[in-house]
């Protein structure tokens, strides 16, 4: 059943592809009125989903990797209409719909009656850790994908030029809120999920766990997330720096993502 | 729909003429008031701004407009004529939508125009002055305003350099509350800039100039603060935006400025507005990641690119025009023929009426059944006769032969036309 509420989410996140495609275009005003509602819908089905797959888990077993690219899709969304709420733009829309519909697709092709992997970990704690973390890597797409507007409204204000489509980008310094705000939500998360993480793998494996790769490539991305942190708190890094190390940290996230999923 | 419109603007008369005709506000009822009464006027409305005074008409015959205006203000017809111009029926409403619309505008899009049609109708409203014909007129032409609005960028981009500075300014800082705002110079298109930067909002104002005393006039002026030149470089830092128009021949700042500012304010960003000719702020500072400069050039390219940019949606708005010029038309003429069918409704049903009272009398008492019987049958020979002229009224209405038609119509029936009271002509 979660499957196919999830693949309900998944055509309506289609018009929310078709709306990211179209704004490059220039075609927006219009197609906003259309979209947020269908993409809305789509995120209550998402989540109705989610609370599906959570209410049919036995907690002797992990999820399957597909379960948790719905839950960060998910997550990517209800940020998505958390910042709309809140600032009234779409615009960080058109990176963000392509990239929950990507995983949504991925998410919606496993079968409900594949075996699902056993976890040597006390279920509830993998859950907690996985849940924490997933909300850190979320808000850190989107003050990356915050960070890129803010390089392209920078470049477009500099440039002088009048390029219609991104003049209707909110403002530089609404966009650099954006992306500082999420940084700050996403870090305790963050923090707290490798915390969880890392006591349950020592309980398990004790010290040498953390030789393992993918471990260090998770520090590595929480490093990096602290410096992104701290050199906009204390020097106002913003703009291209701060869309650099913004880079640096999601490539970190997505290699540690790809390491834990492909053991 | 009988329509007509005199009236001069901004493009058909000089300023000269405008004024002896623009009527002020407190004058304005009478001046609809003595409209209204001229022979042939049925509603009456008077559009008077900086820019046009108009006179808005729905008439029973056509009247001579030129006279009235001519008597009211008592200026000589030699002066007036080559500055009027006016419109009847199908123009009027073009004309009307397009001025609601803000095409007819000066700075075309501005959005004052609408706000001033609705309250020269209210007034003429309130008067009684506009109630059928001109009501339905006005209220289309406000939804009229709104679609093109709504369906163009017509509004959207500024078209003077103070405008533009501020829609640069809320890009880079959203709202500008709380923003400082440092004037260095007193040119005059910096008091305008910082005029149309305060209006939007921004917090706090400095002013420097070298002549001291002139920046304490503008800080008394704008509520701000004066600041002597030689703080200039100390006191910078607190601004997010600076506006400069020295006459210094050498740039005040250059990119050595601008990589000290950026870390004393925590590279938080700054703009510079350079009205100055030569330029007081090196090009060279707009590199640097934060900093913003837009010299007087920049601004210039930016409005006139929106002036292009509006011409090609005022074409677009021309051709919405268009189609709701025609849409009222059609509606206007289905609605001139509605009077004609109720006259004749009410024609046949006073015959009918009549011809039961006749006929019940040589019948003798009723049933009630039997009453209701007749009441049915009469009541279908109408209709059914009546069906054909109806439906065809009804369709031909916004045909070119719809006049021919409807005035067949009315000398068959022998309508009366003046009264429309349905009453056959004895």
């Amino acid at each position: 059943m979660p499957l196919f509420w999830l693949r309900i989410a998944l055509a309506l996140y289609g018009f929310g592809l078709l709306y990211a495609v179209m704004a490059i275009w220039g075609e927006r005003e219009r197609l906003t009125r259309i979209m947020l509602p269908t993409v809305g819908l789509g995120t209550v089905f998402h989540f109705v989903s989610v609370i599906e797959s959570v209410r049919l888990t036995d907690f002797d077993t992990s999820w399957s990797i597909h379960q948790f690219e719905s839950l960060l899709a998910f997550l990517l969304m209800a940020f998505f209409f958390a910042i709309y709420a809140r600032y009234r733009t779409a615009s960080p829309g058109i990176a963000i719909f392509p990239l929950a519909f990507v995983l949504t697709l991925s998410a919606q092709s496993y079968s409900e009656n594949s075996p699902t992997n056993p976890t040597p970990f006390h279920p509830v704690w993998i859950y907690v850790h996985v849940a924490l973390v997933l909300v850190g890597y979320s808000a850190l797409i989107v003050s990356f994908v915050a960070s890129i507007l803010y390089l392209i409204q920078e470049r477009s204000l500099k440039a002088k030029g009048v390029a219609r489509f991104w003049s209707r980008l909110p403002a530089l310094a609404t966009i650099d809120e954006i992306g500082y705000r999420c940084l700050i939500f996403g870090f305790p998360f963050m923090t707290f999920g490798l915390i969880a993480g890392s006591i349950l793998a020592e309980a398990k494996f004790g010290a040498g766990y953390f030789k393992d790769p993918k471990i260090l490539l998770s520090i590595l991305m929480w490093v990096v997330y602290t410096i992104l942190l701290y050199t906009r708190w204390s020097a106002g890094w913003r703009g291209r720096r701060a869309a650099y190390l913004a880079t640096c940290a999601f490539a970190a996230a997505a290699v540690a993502w790809v390491a834990n999923i492909r053991p | 729909m009988n329509f007509q419109l005199i009236g001069v603007n901004h493009n058909s008369a000089p300023v000269e003429v405008r004024e002896r005709l623009a009527i002020p506000e407190a004058q304005l009822p009478d001046a609809i008031r003595t409209l209204v009464q001229q022979p042939g006027v049925d509603e009456g409305m008077v559009l008077s701004t900086c820019n046009r005074v108009e006179l808005l008409t729905s008439t029973r015959q056509t009247t001579d407009l030129r006279d009235f205006l001519r008597s009211y203000f008592g200026v000589s017809p030699d002066a007036l004529n080559s500055h009027i111009y006016e419109f009847e029926e199908r123009d009027v409403v073009r004309h009307v939508f397009r001025v609601a619309s803000s095409l007819d505008s000066m700075v075309v899009g501005e959005p004052q125009i609408l706000g001033q049609v609705k309250e020269a109708y209210a007034i003429a409203r309130g008067l009684g002055a506009v109630h059928s014909a001109l009501e339905a007129l006005l209220s289309r032409a406000f939804a009229v305003a709104k679609r093109v609005r709504n369906e163009t960028a017509i509004g959207s981009s500024s078209v003077s350099i103070s405008a533009v500075a501020v829609q640069l300014a809320e890009k880079i800082f959203g709202s500008l509350r709380n923003r400082t705002v440092y004037v260095v110079g007193a040119g005059k298109m910096a008091e305008l800039a910082a005029r149309h930067l305060i209006a939007h909002g921004a917090g706090t104002i400095l002013f420097t100039n070298r002549t001291h005393e002139r920046a304490v006039q503008l800080a008394e002026a704008f509520g701000g603060q004066a600041i002597p030149f030689e703080r200039l470089y100390e006191t910078v830092g607190r601004a997010d935006i600076v506006l400069t128009s020295t006459g210094a021949s050498e740039p005040l700042f250059r990119r050595e400025h601008g990589e000290q500012l950026l870390s004393r304010r925590k590279n938080q960003p700054m703009f510079f507005i350079d009205i100055a000719v030569p330029r007081n702020i090196d090009p060279e500072m707009n590199r640097l990641d934060g900093m913003f400069v837009y010299d007087i050039d920049d601004l210039q390219a930016v409005t006139s690119s929106n002036s292009t940019e509006r011409k090609k949606e005022a074409e677009r708005a021309e051709k919405i025009i268009d189609v709701e010029v025609e849409r009222f038309a059609t509606r206007m003429k289905s609605l001139a023929v509605v009077p004609t069918i109720l006259s004749l409704q009410e024609y046949c049903e006073t015959i009918r009426q009549a011809e039961i009272d006749r006929i019940r009398g040589k019948l003798g008492t009723l049933t009630p059944e039997q009453e209701a019987a007749i009441d049915v049958m009469t009541r279908g020979i109408i209709n059914k006769l009546l069906h054909t002229p109806i439906t065809t009224l009804k369709s031909t209405a916004a045909e070119p032969e719809a006049a021919t038609i409807h005035e067949i119509i009315r000398r068959i029936f022998n309508l009366n036309s003046n009264s429309n009271s349905g009453k056959p002509n004895k």
